[in-house]
């Protein structure tokens, strides 16, 4: 499939958030439709230092190249897409995620990650999330890198 | 070098493409046997039993796992030693008609979150050895073998043409089926077969199949070994693992086997059915974390598989070079890792089994091969792995494309890389010495470095030709040194200190000379010198943390019983000391790796619903690992004389070695054996090699009289029953074989401690309580 090089990723503006966690809550509905939030929740805000921290997968694919069955893939839209009906559950890419956003709940093997819906922008009371367009070879990373680098 | 991200479907090999047509093939299979069952799910690791075949009368039919089975043997290796003992008679040998060929699963087999989870375990009574011979494998069988509903299959008897097995987890059903056409050699069969059987036309089916195969290397030499498939979807096409050592192929093809295949429907990572896959989610993503950070400034797995261990070997002075006479050579930069990683494919996931991101498997696609039948063509080529790039540098082949070429090539006819290029290094060593010569060698100019030559022995062997040497080599050092002996043809002593076997199997590639503690991880082992017991080199050389025969006895019995443990499991070793946390310097305990070890605890829990403890995994691994050494002494082998070893593993034999190591000997002359410096300025070379010769003899007995002390063991290496009482084995049968051998040794005075002892050393306690 061919993808259109630009892809959409979330920015977070931490001054505007006030920790309502409304973003995780939608989030957990798109994926296992409960309002849990929490670790049902592809995004996730933290609060360190007095200060608001987003994690969320920013598209750039290294898992890709980790996947043995091929469950993950770049989709049309150029995100990450990961195919429950492939996967086996191995987590090779929820352990070589470089930023930790490749997410594992308890309910089920498949990990999830996020698909840049939107579901948590649009609920965000104090819009302290967006979208911004990158492109792909600006972000992606391979697995390899050099010998002993 | 190719970028990262290609979608799967563009990802192109660059091999030559084969086409056959595969209707045709499969029409003139003829079903010999059938045999349906019903689908199980697996429940906390084990498919609860076992698949027994007979090919003499084309029997097929399922044998019950116990729960006093799985207690006292636990899984996996242990599985196949109790299947070996129900079924096999003192006399068997590897060609008997009832001798079997096991393959085996364990119950953390198939396990997809923790890396190095896919091993098979493959038991039989070894051509090479006349003992059982383990050897383990990745690849997708075992798990398939599991998931399709079965903890072990063997195979008894020998069909009357070739065959293949097939066992079909999708409708479950057993077939056995005759196969005329089908080619023998691994690269090739695996590839006809997956296409034949695969539900779809599409590579998640063809991922679903993996192959157990041989080629016709193994079926005309005793170094056959077994080709593990696992197809790999980017590169489209089934790779290769090898159950290499103790020729499993060369019996897999004595019972006129072409291939076994396995299938499944589905499987993922609950397959296994855990008692808690929490837990195991848990332990293993901290694995692959650890994996992500810290591999690439450890071992660099990753990036070049076991081959960065080239350059460590011939800097510590370890690299067998020249059959072992050399540890290091000025050209061994030549194949140091950087070489390979230049040519190996990157960007691809490199585990042998789904879920492994230690991803050792490393391969060279498009490789031209150089030589032989498929000349020109250009495939892929499944390693080297160190023991492979260790052959090149033991026969003096220093490139790189020529370990590539040896290696394809010993693949795909099913030898095992390590015997045959132990043996080559020795059969070369002779030549030099004129023991060997031209003619006696079929008119092949086998000296050192000539790698033509090398390719021509492998090709000859497996054409089936009948030349004399070629005959005779193909069967292994121990036959040729027989053989050489016999014709005269050279002192006999050189003869046996050259040639690197023990027990008739062929020495792996390390260079122990200088390690006493290593030469009793090679020869006081099971199935012969393999360093997959105990590879205590660095502790004892480099770190000389093991100084006195009691810690290195120690070492000897934790550590072989410690890598046991991993194949009654199904597991990889190098995922438990090939990456390590940063903190396991600090640790109480750095050689054991101990927060590795409580993660394989907390594995063993998570799967099984066990409650165990690190000591009784120890204990797992001690009843199997006994049971084996008492089976080996009811099958004629397992005493203290069957335990020798070359002395070329212990020390200089010629006067070449021992001046390219003069420093070094002439210092151990002085500091461990109290000869004076001057004296030893006039000694003539022969006879300091006759001093330190007749010394470290000495050692090795007194290392391996500590050794059998703390194994439980009588002074002539057999366990006694009241070792085997404590570790909860009853049976009668056994019990009596090894009391009536005790009685005969004690008649034969052969249960006396080897060392010679002086006033001031202590041997070990001989408060041994035998029954």
């Amino acid at each position: 499939m061919k993808n259109s090089g630009k892809v959409r990723v979330l920015k977070f503006y931490d001054e505007r958030c006030n920790g309502c966690l409304e973003c995780m809550k939608a989030c957990s509905m798109i994926h296992f439709k409960t309002k849990e939030g929490g670790e049902k929740s592809a995004i996730k805000i933290n609060k360190i230092n007095k200060k608001f921290i987003m994690n969320a997968c920013d598209q750039r694919g290294l898992c890709l190249d980790m996947c043995p069955v091929g469950a993950l893939k770049r989709k049309k839209s150029s995100i990450v897409w990961l195919d429950k009906k492939i996967c086996i559950g191995c987590q090779a890419c929820i352990g070589f995620c470089p930023i930790n956003a490749m997410r594992k709940s308890k309910d089920r093997i498949e990990p999830f990650k996020c698909i840049s819906c939107g579901a948590c922008i649009r609920v965000c009371p104090e819009k302290a999330l967006e979208f911004i367009e990158k492109d792909i070879n600006d972000i992606k990373e391979i697995v390899y890198h050099k010998q002993g680098v | 070098m190719l970028e990262g991200q290609i979608p799967i479907e563009d990802y192109e090999s660059g091999n030559t493409k084969n086409k056959w047509n595969l209707n045709k093939i499969k029409l003139e299979h003829k079903t010999i046997s059938e045999y349906n069952y019903i689908k199980k799910d697996i429940q906390k690791g084990y498919a609860n039993r076992t698949l027994y075949i007979n090919l003499n009368e084309g029997i097929i039919k399922e044998k019950k796992v116990t729960e006093d089975m799985k207690k006292l043997f636990t899984g996996g290796r242990g599985f196949g030693l109790k299947l070996l003992w129900d079924s096999i008679k003192s006399n068997t040998r590897w060609n008997s008609n009832e001798n079997e060929l096991i393959i085996t699963t364990g119950p953390l087999c198939g396990t997809t979150q923790y890396p190095g989870s896919g091993k098979s375990l493959c038991l039989t009574i070894s051509p090479s050895t006349d003992i059982i011979c383990d050897s383990n494998v990745g690849g997708f069988f075992g798990p398939y073998l599991k998931f399709a509903g079965f903890d072990a299959v063997e195979i008894q008897g020998k069909a009357k043409e070739d065959v293949i097995i097939i066992i079909d987890g999708e409708k479950g059903k057993i077939s056995i089926e005759t196969a005329p056409l089908e080619e023998t050699n691994s690269h090739m069969i695996s590839q006809q077969l997956t296409q034949m059987y695969s539900s779809e036309d599409d590579d998640k089916s063809r991922q679903k199949i993996s192959i157990v195969s041989a080629g016709m290397g193994a079926e005309n030499s005793y170094w056959g070994c077994l080709n593990f498939s696992f197809y790999d979807i980017r590169r489209k096409i089934p790779r290769l693992k090898q159950a290499g050592r103790g020729g499993l192929g060369t019996v897999l093809r004595d019972k006129k086997i072409k291939a076994i295949l396995t299938k499944v429907e589905k499987f993922d990572g609950v397959s296994n059915n855990p008692a808690d896959s929490v837990t195991l989610a848990k332990v293993g993503t901290k694995l692959h974390r650890e994996i992500r950070d810290l591999d690439r400034y450890q071992c660099n797995m990753r990036a070049v598989g076991t081959v960065h261990l080239v350059e460590i070997m011939d800097e510590y002075d370890l690299l067998p070079t020249e059959n072992y006479r050399f540890g290091s050579f000025p050209k061994a930069s030549k194949l140091y890792s950087q070489n390979f990683y230049k040519l190996f494919t990157k960007i691809i996931p490199d585990g042998c089994w789904h879920g492994c991101t230690m991803a050792c498997a490393k391969t060279v696609d498009h490789f031209t091969v150089m030589t032989g039948p498929y000349k020109g063509e250009k495939v892929t080529v499944d390693g080297p792995e160190y023991e492979t790039v260790g052959c090149g540098s033991n026969m003096s082949i220093w490139d790189p494309l020529w370990v590539l070429e040896f290696n394809f090539y010993c693949d795909t006819y099913g030898l095992d890389t390590i015997s045959t290029g132990t043996s080559i290094a020795f059969y070369m060593e002779m030549y030099e010495y004129g023991i060997l010569n031209k003619k006696r060698c079929d008119g092949i100019e086998l000296c050192f470095g000539n790698a033509e030559a090398v390719l021509e022995v492998i090709h000859r062997i497996a054409s089936g030709d009948k030349g004399e040497f070629i005959s005779i080599a193909s069967k292994g050092i121990r036959r040729v040194k027989d053989w050489l002996i016999k014709n005269n043809w050279g002192d006999i002593g050189i003869i046996e200190d050259c040639g690197m076997e023990s027990k008739g199997l062929e020495y792996s590639e390390y260079v122990t000379k200088e390690s006493l503690a290593m030469q009793g991880g090679y020869g006081l082992t099971l199935k012969g010198p393999q360093h997959d017991e105990a590879w205590l080199i660095f502790m004892d050389m480099v770190n000389n943390s093991i100084p006195t025969f009691k810690d290195k006895a120690e070492a000897l019995h934790y550590f072989p019983m410690w890598r046991t443990w991993f194949g009654l499991n199904g597991l990889c070793k190098l995922p438990w000391n090939d990456v390590e946390p940063s903190n396991n310097p600090k640790t109480d305990d750095p050689s054991k790796v101990p927060e590795h070890v409580q993660n394989y605890v907390d594995y063993q829990n998570a799967v099984t619903g066990w409650n165990v403890d690190k000591e009784e995994l120890i204990l797992q691994s001690e009843r199997c690992y006994n049971w084996q050494r008492a089976m080996n002494v009811w099958l004629g082998r397992g005493s203290r004389k069957d335990d020798w070893i070359p002395y070329r593993s212990m020390g200089p034999v010629t006067v070449m070695e021992y001046i390219s190591r003069r420093e070094r000997y002439d210092k151990y002359l002085n500091e461990k054996i109290g000869i004076s410096e001057g004296k030893i300025e006039k000694m003539k070379i022969e006879e300091k090699i006759k001093i330190i010769y007749d010394y470290r003899q000495d050692q090795y007995q007194k290392l391996s009289d500590a050794v059998y002390y703390r194994r439980g063991w009588t002074p002539n290496g057999v366990p006694t029953p009241n070792k085997m009482k404590k570790l909860g084995f009853t049976d009668p049968k056994m019990l009596k074989i090894l009391k009536d051998k005790i009685i005969t040794d004690e008649k034969a005075g052969l249960n006396i401690w080897g060392g010679k002892y002086n006033n001031k050393e202590k041997n070990p306690n001989d408060g041994i309580k035998y029954w």
